[in-house]
């Protein structure tokens, strides 16, 4: 006897708040990305369970767009740990407090 | 009569869950998995103490002298010994270093090899989990060791520890690529996930003599070269063993680690391997088939593991003969050599599938691979590092 | 026996995502959210997608948290802790999740049972990437190229 779908939604939100969490509080620029990627995770989950509970269509269009959101998950990450890097390489600091050069 | 002796293990596990069968459904699923693991478990550990042992003797006949021979029949019983001296031994953990990374790490590398080893079909009906994506999962498990290799890197606090971790995580990752893009004209050819069909797919004999399996064509021999290769840099084996590389860098992730845990990682290492040479059995050399077909009274499982048993004999005469490669000769060698002659191969494999799979399919096949290899070795330029050699002496 | 490995995981992937948003060690929070990926495969698997299970682990864990961890050791200067939870963030995260769940609680049509479904093989996620698909397919090649490059060019230093 597998849940409803209320209790994978709620799941799914709370993961969301928790990733949401992360990317508020964290002063690290790189725990502001867990917190992004967290976030997409809890998303797919709700794509997914979407899918299964619903009506099936002949392409699994909730699967398909998990996959490709995990894909693009993936890139953002890529280009946004770059951007930390070269973030890192000329201020020598990576708490996102400090980078507040184009302030006022 | 051979069938039986073909599906002795089946038929017994099918015997001992008959005696659970009042229970409810999940009680015999639950039951049957464990059987399947604890099989699989038994297995392989014990191979992996024999070949610790087998490894060592031949090794020593390599080099012009005996192995360990005074423990048992011709050295046979070493593993017992180095098994109670590696739990006798004193665990030491660094002071400073991160108490549960350290801990966890060794566990992780093991738990993923042993996990790879769950969707290999070691003969007739006698794969222990079929899962739908059975070679993703072999892959995605396998790429799990990366963290935990970083992770027993950076727990130990220790520079040559970190300095051997990012190495091993370079070379694991560099590799992991074209032992991906290898298995995909098998993938391709067979149409299916599923480790099951793609063994299914190499049964028949052409003319009846030769199998059909899939190092018999052009695609198929450069593509199992190749995962060999790269299987070789994924578990960290000599000439690839920067990592772990003794003479350079103490134990690499591996400097901090004492007794029990060192034996972990030591089994880990083992257990991998024998996961990327079954999986090669299973893509390239038809699994539990047998070569020829009067041969075919053979157990399946007997045929499986005397493959296994070959490849993993070429793993040590490797180790045994190639001195080790730099870590910048090991990515130059992965990027700019074995990842484009891996997507040849993809490219001869629908060549070959489109051409008909006969001789016409075999030798455009073939003309495809020939011309990406010939054009890559005059790219790399090698000929000027292959000078015959020139010898000065000090006057 | 699905509903105590629903809870089970449920408990595993919350505690450990809670885990990463509020541990102040940078490599423990990062290992944590790592585990938090395993616990929404798990969920993947009991929902029957298993191949986007699959896919999650080996790009999640095997390609991303790896670059994570990397970025970490290339850009620490010692500092191995950063500040936790605060409360404006704790806040605002308590009150999405109220909002949330309260809409989910407001609908009746998601109190549904599970269908039974056709099993999704690997073969009908084939089947639709290379037909319905393809164009999105060669979208996210396109954009995982163009994302390989524009990273590799953020962090290549000028040459002098």
């Amino acid at each position: 006897m597998t849940p409803t779908l209320q209790v994978f939604l709620i799941v799914s939100a709370a993961l969301f708040s928790a990733g949401l969490l992360a990317a508020l509080s964290r002063r690290h620029a790189i725990f502001i990305l867990i917190g992004i990627e967290m976030m997409l995770a809890a998303a797919n989950l709700n794509f997914i369970a979407f899918w299964r509970f619903g009506p099936q269509s002949q392409p699994p269009t909730g699967v398909m767009i998990a996959i490709f959101s995990i894909a693009i998950a993936a890139a953002e990450a890529a280009v946004g740990l770059a951007l930390v890097i070269a973030v890192y390489l000329h201020y020598r600091t990576t708490n996102v407090d400090h980078l507040d050069q184009l302030k006022g | 009569m051979s069938k039986s002796v073909d599906q002795i293990f089946v038929n017994a596990k099918q015997w001992l869950l008959s005696w659970l069968m009042p229970a409810p459904a999940w009680v015999v699923q639950i039951v049957s998995s464990l059987i399947n693991i604890f099989a699989l478990l038994a297995v392989f550990l014990t191979l992996f103490a024999l070949m610790s042992v087998l490894e060592r003797k031949i090794l020593g006949r390599i080099q012009n002298r005996y192995g360990p021979n005074r423990v048992g029949p011709f050295g046979l019983l070493q593993p017992v010994a180095d098994g109670i001296k590696m739990l006798i031994k004193e665990d030491i953990v660094p002071a400073r270093a991160d108490k549960l990374l350290h801990f966890l790490a060794p566990i992780l590398i093991a738990a993923a090899a042993i996990l790879a080893l769950g969707v290999i079909p070691y003969g007739r009906n006698m794969t222990p989990f079929t899962i739908d994506g059975g070679i993703l999962f072999f892959f995605a498990v396998g790429s799990t060791t990366e963290l935990a290799v970083f992770m027993a890197g950076w727990g130990s606090n220790n520079k040559f520890s970190m300095l051997g971790a990012m190495r091993a995580i370079a070379q694991m990752i560099s590799y992991e690529l074209p032992l991906i893009i290898t298995v995909l004209p098998v993938v391709m050819v067979v149409g299916a996930l599923m480790p099951d069909r793609i063994v299914g797919a190499q049964a028949e004999y052409t003319l009846g003599v030769v199998p059909r399996w899939f190092v018999f064509t052009p695609w198929g021999a450069t593509a199992f070269i190749l995962f060999f290769v790269s299987g070789l840099v994924e578990s960290n084996r000599t000439p690839f063993d920067v990592p772990e590389g003794e003479s350079e860098i103490v134990a690499g992730h591996m400097t901090e680690y004492s007794g029990f845990k060192y034996a972990t990682f030591f089994m880990a290492e083992y257990i991998g391997m024998f996961a990327i040479t079954g999986l090669a059995t299973t893509l390239f050399l038809g699994g539990w088939h047998s070569p020829v077909q009067v041969l075919e009274f053979i157990p399946s499982y007997v045929w499986f593991f005397a493959k296994l048993s070959t490849l993993l004999l070429v793993y040590i005469w490797l180790r045994g003969t190639l001195p080790r490669t730099r870590i910048d000769q090991i990515m130059n060698f992965a990027w700019k050599f074995i990842l484009p002659m891996s997507f040849a191969c993809v490219i001869a494999a629908a060549v070959w599938h489109y051409a008909g799979r006969g001789l016409r399919g075999w030798l455009w096949s073939f003309v495809v691979i020939a011309i990406v290899y010939t054009a890559l070795s005059m790219l790399l330029d090698t000929q000027r590092k292959f000078a015959p050699r020139v010898y000065r002496f000090a006057e | 026996m699905n509903s105590a490995a629903f809870v089970l995981i449920a408990i595993l992937t919350l505690a450990a995502a809670l885990a990463a948003a509020t541990l102040q060690k940078l490599m423990h929070a990062t290992l944590s959210f790592a585990v938090a990926l395993v616990g929404v495969a798990a969920f993947f698997f009991l929902l029957g997608a298993e191949f986007v299970g699959l896919v999650l682990i080996f790009v999640y864990i095997g390609a991303v948290a790896v670059l994570i961890v990397f970025t970490i050791l290339l850009t620490r200067r010692d500092v191995g802790k950063d500040r936790g939870a605060n409360w404006g963030g704790a806040l605002l995260a308590v009150a999405v999740f109220g909002g949330l769940a309260w809409a989910v609680f407001k609908t009746q049509t998601v109190a549904t049972g599970a269908p039974h479904i056709r099993a999704l093989t690997v073969k009908r996620i084939g089947e639709a990437l290379m037909t319905s698909y393809v164009w999105p397919l060669q979208c996210v090649g396109l954009l995982l190229t163009a994302a390989l490059i524009g990273a590799l060019v953020l962090v290549m230093e000028e040459k002098r």
